[in-house]
C-alpha cells in the first residue's frame, strides 16, 4: 500500500537523518488525485454559478456543460480514496461512527451533500429539456427521461418560475458548499501541525483558489477540444470571458501560493529552515522549476496578454487550450508538491527522502491514468443523456440575478 | 539411631503432630488450586485489591545519560509484538557531536542490531556522543486520536493511547499527524500500529518489555500517583528533564532525563 521511498545514495550527506518510520511515503498518487479531482469539481461548479447566479451572460454556452462536467468528476472523487485505504471495506464506518474531532471524518458527509445538491441542480436546470426529450422518445429512453423530469411535464410559466426559484436556491447554497468542499480538503492538510509544509491557515484558501483555477481551465480546455472534434462552432466570446476569469483567479491563486512561501522565508523560524531544505532539496524540480517557473509564470503572462489585448479569434483559440492545459498541469503539480512534498521531510527535521511512484499496484501510475480517464468516459455517457450545449429551443432559462 | 529413638521417645506425641500437620498441609496444596502468581509483581501496588487502574498516572522516563545503545529494548520489542521488518515501535538513535558543533544522527535498522561499531566518515573529531531511545510519547493531547476518522485510535481512561486494529481503515492520517513518527502501517494487517507501553503487561503488574530488559536501567516506568515510585522521585527532584517537541502542545507522558538540545 505504501511505496518504500528510495533511500541511500539519492539523499546523501552524513547529516541527513530520517526517522526510521519516515522512509515510507504513505500518501502517494491517489491522495494527489483526490484533491485534484475535487478541485476540478468545485471549480467547474463556480463557472456554472458565474452564469446562473452572477449573471455573466457570456458564459451561457458552457453553463450547463460545466455542471455535467462537475458531476462526471464528482462521480470519481471517492475512487482514489478507496484505492488508498488499507481497509476500504470499513470505509462506511466513517459515516456510521465518525470521530467528530477528525478533519477527515467530515468528507463523506460533505461529499454526499454536495453530490445530492449537484444532481438536483442539474435535474432542475435540465427539466424543460428532459420533458421535451421525454415526449419525443420511446421505450427505455422515454422512461428514463420521464424519471429525470420528475415525471412532471408541466412547463407552464408558473412551473418554470418555481423551477428557477429552486435553481436559484440550489445554486446559491451550492457556491458556499463548493467552497466548503474544497476549502475543507485544504483543511485536511492545513490542520496537521506536525508537518511544516502543510500547517498553515492559508492552506484551505490556496486549495480553494487552485480549485477554481483548475475547474475553469478544465472547462475551457475540454470545451474547445470537444467542439473542435465534433466540428461544432465555438463561442469565442465565451472563451474570452472564461480566459479573463481564469486569469483573475490565477492571479489570486499564484500570489497567495508565493506569499505563503515568502512569509515563511521572511519570518525565518526553524519552520522555514526545514522548508528551505525541502524546497531546495528533493522538491526543487517539481516545485521551483515545473510548478513555479514553467507552469505558473508562463501561463500567468500568456493569460494576462490574452486578457488585456484584443486578439483575433484564431489566436485566442490557439492559445486558450494550451494555456488551460498548462494550468491543469500546474494545479496537478501543486497537489503533488503539497501532498507528496510534505512527506519528503522527516519529522526529525534533519532529513529528507525521495519518492518515485510505482507504475503498477493499487496506487500506481497506471491506476492514476485510469482514474483520470474515467471522468471523461462518464462525461461521454452523460452527454448521451443530457445535451451538453444549450439549444435554442430548450434555452428558455434565464440567468437568475 | 539411638539418638533418634531417644528423640522420638522423648516426645512421641509432638512428633506425630508435626508429621500429620505436614501431610495435611502438603495434601491441601495439591487439592486447592494455587493462588500464587507465576511472575512477581514488577509495578508496586498493581495487584492490590484496592488498586484502581484508572486512578493511576503512568509515566515513562528515558535516561539519556545511561543508555549504552545495546539495542536490547528493540530486540525485546520486536519479539514481543512480531514487528515487521523496517517498521519500528521503538528505536534507538545515536547522536554524535563533533568539535565543530556538527550534529550527526543515525539509527541503522532502528538500533536493533546495537551500536557495536563507531560511525565512520565524519569530517571532524567527535566531541560528544549519546544514545536516545524513542517510543510512543503517550500524549495527553494526542494528535493521532484527534485525526482518526473512525475512532480506531483512542485514549483509554488510564491514559494509554491504543489502536483497535479491527476498526482501523488504514488511511494513514494518524501517521501524518504524529509529530514523533512512532506510527507505521503494518504491511500484514494493513492497519496503523505503534508502541503501547506494553499495555497488556502493565495491566498485569509487569513492566513494559523494553524496560525489563534494559541492562542499565535507562528506561524507567511507573505510576506517578505513587509517591514512593522511582518515577515520582525523578520528576520531583532537580534533574534536567524535558519532553520531545514541547511546542507541539501534545503534552507527552514520555520524559527524558538529561535531554540535550540537539535531540528532536
Amino acid at each position: 500500500m505504501s511505496a518504500l521511498a528510495a533511500h541511500g545514495g539519492t539523499v546523501a550527506a552524513l547529516s541527513n537523518y530520517v526517522f526510521p518510520n519516515d522512509w515510507h511515503v504513505h500518501w502517494s498518487l491517489m491522495i494527489v488525485l483526490y484533491p485534484y479531482i475535487t478541485g476540478i469539481v468545485a471549480g467547474a461548479f463556480i463557472v456554472s454559478s458565474l452564469y446562473h447566479v452572477f449573471g455573466i451572460k457570456q458564459l451561457e454556452p458552457i453553463s450547463r456543460y460545466s455542471l455535467i462536467f462537475a458531476l462526471a468528476f464528482l462521480a470519481c472523487a471517492t475512487w482514489p480514496l478507496l484505492l488508498h485505504l488499507g481497509h476500504p471495506e470499513r470505509s462506511y464506518s466513517m459515516l456510521i461512527t465518525p470521530n467528530p474531532t477528525s478533519a477527515m471524518a467530515g468528507f463523506g458527509f460533505i461529499y454526499s451533500a454536495y453530490f445530492i445538491l449537484l444532481v438536483h441542480e442539474i435535474l432542475f436546470i435540465y427539466r424543460p429539456t428532459m420533458v421535451t426529450l421525454w415526449k419525443q422518445s420511446t421505450g427505455f429512453k422515454r422512461w428514463l427521461y420521464g424519471f429525470l423530469a420528475f415525471n412532471n411535464d408541466n412547463l407552464s410559466p408558473e412551473a418554470i418560475r418555481l423551477d428557477h426559484r429552486i435553481i436559484s436556491f440550489l445554486a446559491g447554497i451550492g457556491i458556499p458548499m463548493a467552497c466548503i468542499l474544497h476549502g475543507y480538503v485544504g483543511f485536511i492538510f492545513g490542520g496537521i501541525k506536525a508537518n511544516p509544509l502543510w500547517a498553515t491557515p492559508l492552506m484551505p484558501l490556496i486549495f480553494l483558489l487552485s480549485a477554481c483555477v483548475s475547474g475553469i481551465a478544465g472547462i475551457i480546455f475540454s470545451y474547445i477540444l470537444i467542439k473542435k472534434f465534433t466540428g461544432q462552432e465555438i463561442d469565442v466570446d465565451c472563451v474570452r470571458t472564461s480566459i479573463k476569469f481564469l486569469w483573475g483567479f490565477f492571479i489570486l491563486d499564484f500570489v497567495f501560493e508565493m506569499l505563503e512561501v515568502f512569509t515563511h522565508f521572511y519570518m525565518n523560524t526553524h519552520h522555514w529552515h526545514v522548508l528551505e531544505n525541502l524546497l531546495w532539496g528533493p522538491l526543487y524540480n517539481t516545485y521551483w522549476l515545473y510548478q513555479v517557473k514553467i507552469f505558473s509564470v508562463i501561463p500567468f503572462i500568456v493569460l494576462g496578454v490574452l486578457s488585456l489585448f484584443k486578439f483575433k479569434d484564431r489566436v485566442i483559440l490557439f492559445f486558450a487550450p494550451i494555456v488551460s492545459f498548462m494550468i491543469l498541469i500546474q494545479v496537478l503539480l501543486m497537489r503533488w508538491n503539497v501532498v507528496v512534498g510534505g512527506q519528503l521531510m522527516s519529522h526529525s527535521t534533519r532529513g529528507q527522502v525521495t519518492f518515485v511512484p510505482e507504475w503498477l499496484g493499487r496506487e500506481g501510475i497506471l491506476v492514476a491514468i485510469f482514474i483520470m480517464i474515467a471522468p471523461v468516459v462518464i462525461l461521454f455517457i452523460l452527454s448521451k443523456i443530457f445535451p451538453l450545449w444549450v439549444n435554442k429551443e430548450a434555452a428558455n432559462e434565464q440567468p437568475i440575478t | 539411631m539411638i539418638d533418634i529413638k531417644k528423640e522420638i521417645q522423648q516426645d512421641r506425641r509432638a512428633f506425630i503432630k508435626k508429621v500429620l500437620g505436614g501431610t495435611i498441609a502438603g495434601s491441601l496444596l495439591l487439592v486447592i488450586p494455587a493462588t500464587a502468581q507465576e511472575v512477581a509483581e514488577e509495578i508496586p501496588g498493581m495487584r492490590a485489591e484496592d488498586s484502581v487502574f484508572t486512578k493511576k498516572k503512568f509515566v515513562f522516563i528515558v535516561d539519556i545519560t545511561a543508555c549504552i545503545g545495546c539495542g536490547s529494548c528493540c530486540v525485546a520489542d520486536k519479539a514481543e509484538y512480531n514487528v515487521p521488518d523496517h517498521n519500528y515501535r521503538t528505536w534507538v538513535e545515536r547522536y554524535i557531536i563533533d568539535d565543530h558543533d556538527g550534529v550527526y544522527v543515525d539509527s541503522p535498522n532502528g538500533g536493533l542490531d546495537g551500536y557495536t561499531k563507531p560511525r565512520e566518515g565524519l569530517p571532524y573529531p567527535t566531541r560528544d556522543t549519546f544514545f536516545v531511545p524513542k517510543l510512543c510519547n503517550m500524549c495527553e493531547d494526542p494528535s493521532c486520536v484527534q485525526v482518526c476518522p473512525v475512532g480506531a485510535t483512542y485514549k483509554t481512561n488510564d491514559g494509554f493511547v491504543l489502536v483497535d486494529k479491527t476498526r482501523c481503515v488504514g488511511c494513514s492520517y494518524c501517521i501524518q499527524a504524529c509529530p514523533y513518527s512512532v506510527r507505521f502501517i503494518n504491511p500484514v494487517t494493513r492497519t496503523a500500529e505503534k508502541c503501547t507501553w506494553c499495555y497488556h503487561r502493565v495491566r498485569k503488574g509487569l513492566l513494559p518489555a523494553c524496560v525489563s530488559v534494559c541492562p542499565v536501567h535507562a528506561r524507567k516506568f511507573g505510576d506517578l500517583s505513587d509517591k514512593t515510585s522511582e518515577v515520582w522521585k525523578i520528576l520531583h527532584e532537580p534533574h534536567v528533564i524535558s519532553v520531545l517537541k514541547p511546542d507541539m502542545g501534545n503534552k507527552p507522558a514520555l520524559h527524558y532525563l538529561g535531554l540535550r538540545r540537539e535531540v528532536v
